[in-house]
């Protein structure tokens, strides 16, 4: 291949299913481990957050419509299209996080094992999480975990990928859709992640992934009274926390703060992530003849 | 013709009032160290009923550091079959003394004695029933087995007892201690509480009440000695509560405000949604948080439905709480009685039609006929904003697709009614509403077994059944 120049890729946002620039126009140069220059990855604006918010709730109900069976389906074909990638994703890794090429090729057979144990859940949440529950009177009464809505979430700076996944699985799997700020040492994995769910049928919207300053755009998701919940996973500084956790009391977000310790990613995830985004419905309804 | 009801009250007798009561802390009654004295009030005399005692900071402080002190020594140690125990005995007291909790709410709050009798008392001992199974259960539950430690607890006023047997009773089941204060209209049956308490020899600092306004309140949630944060109330105060709590590492649970729809179909048995209707939003006089407080009525049935409501609300007695045919009793406070004249106002300026059945009021006390505005549009005030009285807006839709979007038009979601002969559209429906509690063809129920609370602004976190033990079991996430 001497003498041939490649051609290279534009980083840009996920947005509603598509792949727009920031409306600001703004960008920010992302250098691999070694300090050189990847790429000019877009930096994200409030603008691109609330468009990305619109998009979100408008892709949540259909989302949500969508049958148990059917989003497992697609939570696993997005580890297929995953797996047919990894040769890129390693490279992305070790570029970015200077890790070895053995680490990057763990990190990414375990994310997309953790899709492929997400994709698992996504029928029975309700089987674990519901119940019938023994009223005393003549109802039948049951309760059934739904989604939340459109929840906002910061992925951790690393692991990349393993990160990003492990927040955005567990969130849409129970038929919330989301909005995430991507790591912002090392955002190229997380787009090259959303051509990824590009093509694999999940509907337009309801992952939207930003790139840029979490300290700069979470606050403006975190008071925005479309979001229900926020995910804080990925917030460093205990100010910036903090700050989120106040402006998501206005309109009564449900709040998962950041790890008090350093998260194991490669542990069994547990149910923690997806019972901190569903809501529990309960109907009542007469028994008789 | 008509019928006269001959006057049925209810003895009081069966309670035993003191002039003055102090903080329970650490098993015994004392007395403030910082705080002060304030008077509660019969609603529906506007007589005295006695002093209680406002806790200060150094009281909160000493309730809170018996909390802990019984955390560590007594109620983490004791195996979960024990505590099983202690709730046993606290809901075998409570029926016991079913009679006098009864009277007792109803001379505090002002509501009928039929409905703390039959509904407010036994649902507070089967709620301790209910979770005393749960306590040496808790690991089964699927949430593990961690107490939090120091729960703080405020309730309010609405359903007194009630509402802190839903927080004390999970809690203690769950392993935590806790520090409750209850509203500040309505304290006495949470010092009645207490005594059962002593009667069940519940070991002291296990659970401690201290009786006060919204700075105890704030004084409990801001203590760094509270592990956990539970509370009933305004979305308002619900807001200043979460901002408090956030950046420290306390659990929060919140169950706030409503404004529910009630759906009415076309196809539903009018009758029965008649008394679902009444049920839904003159039940306590609207002082509840699920209230059906927008009637939602398919157009094509509109004239019939609104006809029969308007008779039989002319047939509601209001009057003496204590008397055993009233179905209406008194506003809990002068303030909230203020509050919902403000949003009556506000319906009649803003162009809704009102109706307020024909009743006479008594002089003393403070009292709100059941009212009813029709043509009320989503703009309206009094469809939006939660009016917590006997205040009903009408509106109406022509497809489920419309009533779904007009039912979930609010910043709550706490619950909603649906009356329809159609099942598979009372299940579409219900994945549809954006709300936490949905009765169907029924309406205000309310069970230990049967989880409770809201989504959105209504609050987070569940009370009741098996999903509500995840409000006093700490949780990692990984």
């Amino acid at each position: 291949m001497e003498g041939r120049l490649d051609v290279r890729k534009t980083y840009k946002l996920f947005i509603g299913g598509a792949f727009p620039r920031s409306e600001s126009g703004r960008t920010f140069a992302v250098a691999d481990a070694k300090g050189r220059f990847m790429a000019n990855a877009s930096l994200a604006s409030r603008k691109d957050a609330r468009d990305a918010v619109t998009a979100a709730r408008g892709a949540q109900s259909r989302w949500w419509d969508a049958t148990a069976y059917n989003r497992g389906q697609i939570l696993y074909r997005i580890a297929e299209m995953l797996e047919g990638r990894r040769a890129q994703f390693e490279d992305e890794i070790e570029r970015a996080e200077g890790v070895s090429a053995r680490r990057a090729g763990a990190q990414v057979d375990a994310s997309i094992d953790r899709w492929v144990w997400y994709a698992g859940w996504s029928d029975k949440i309700a089987q674990v999480l519901g119940s019938t529950n023994p009223v005393a009177g003549p109802y039948f009464n049951f309760s059934v975990p739904e989604p939340t809505g459109v929840v906002a979430a910061v992925a951790p700076q690393r692991p990349s990928l393993l990160g990003l996944v492990s927040v955005v699985a567990p969130i849409i799997v129970s038929g919330n859709s989301c909005v995430v700020i991507a790591s912002a040492e090392c955002p190229l994995p997380a787009i090259t992640l959303a051509e990824v769910l590009a093509t694999s049928d999940l509907p337009g919207g309801v992952v939207n992934i930003l790139t840029g300053a979490p300290a700069e755009i979470g606050p403006w998701l975190a008071s925005h009274a479309d979001v229900n919940a926020l995910d804080l996973t990925g917030i460093v500084d205990d100010g910036v926390a903090t700050e989120m956790a106040v402006a998501a009391a206005d309109t009564i977000k449900r709040v998962l703060p950041p790890s008090a310790s350093a998260p194991d990613w490669s542990a069994d995830p547990g149910l923690g992530r997806i019972m901190s985004f569903v809501e529990t419905t309960t109907v009542w309804h007469p028994q008789g003849v | 013709m008509t019928f006269d009801y001959a006057p049925a009250p209810e003895s009081r007798a069966v309670v035993d009032i003191a002039p003055h009561y102090g903080l329970f802390i650490d098993g015994d009654f004392v007395e403030s160290i910082d705080g002060t004295t304030f008077k509660t009030i019969n609603p529906a005399t506007e007589e005295v009923l006695t002093e209680v005692t406002e806790a200060g900071a150094a009281d909160v402080e000493r309730a809170v550091k018996a909390a802990r002190t019984a955390y560590k020594q007594t109620w983490s140690k004791m195996p979960g079959r024990e505590r099983a125990k202690y709730l046993y005995r606290i809901a075998r007291i409570i029926q016991e003394r079913s009679r006098e909790l009864a009277v007792l709410e109803t001379l505090d709050n002002g509501k009928p004695i039929r409905e703390s009798r039959d509904v407010d008392i036994p649902l507070v001992a089967a709620h301790f029933f209910y979770h005393a199974g749960w306590a040496d259960k808790i690991a089964y539950a699927g949430y593990g087995d961690k107490p939090y430690g120091v729960a703080g607890q405020i309730s309010p006023w609405n359903f007194p007892l009630l509402m802190l047997a839903w927080k004390v009773a999970p809690a203690l089941a769950c392993g935590n201690t806790v520090v409750l204060k209850p509203a500040e209209t309505t304290p006495l049956t949470a010092l009645a509480f207490a005594d059962i308490c002593r009667q069940a020899d519940l070991p002291p600092g296990v659970v401690n009440i201290l009786t006060g306004a919204g700075q105890t309140g704030r004084l409990i949630v801001e203590s760094p000695g509270i592990d956990k944060v539970a509370f009933t109330g305004s979305t308002e105060v619900g807001r200043q509560i979460q901002r408090a709590v956030a950046g420290t590492r306390k659990g929060l649970t919140l169950e706030l405000g409503g404004k529910a729809a009630n759906i009415v179909f076309d196809d539903a048995p009018i009758d029965e949604a008649i008394e679902g209707i009444v049920n839904g939003i003159f039940f306590n006089q609207g002082h509840v948080c699920c209230a059906g407080s927008r009637l939602l009525v398919q157009e094509s049935v509109q004239d019939e439905v609104l006809d029969a409501l308007k008779r039989r609300l002319a047939t509601l007695r209001l009057g003496d709480p204590m008397d055993k045919n009233t179905d209406i009793g008194a506003i809990n406070s002068p303030e909230q009685r203020a509050r919902i004249d403000d949003l009556v106002k506000s319906g009649e300026g803003e162009g809704a039609d009102r109706w307020s059945a024909p009743c006479a009021l008594p002089d003393r006390g403070w009292w709100y006929p059941p009212t009813v505005f029709t043509g009320v549009t989503q703009a309206h005030r009094i469809a939006r904003e939660e009016i917590f009285g006997p205040v009903l807006s009408v509106l109406t839709f022509r497809t489920p697709d419309e009533a779904v979007e007009k039912a979930n038009n609010t910043p709550f979601g706490l619950s909603a009614g649906i009356w329809t002969d159609k099942g598979s559209r009372i299940l579409w429906m219900a994945s549809r509403l954006r709300a936490g509690v949905i009765w169907a063809n029924t309406f205000n129920r309310f069970d230990p077994a049967s989880p409770f609370g809201g989504y959105k602004e209504s609050g987070f976190g569940r009370e009741g059944g098996r999903q509500g033990l995840a409000a006093y079991v700490k949780q990692e996430v990984v």
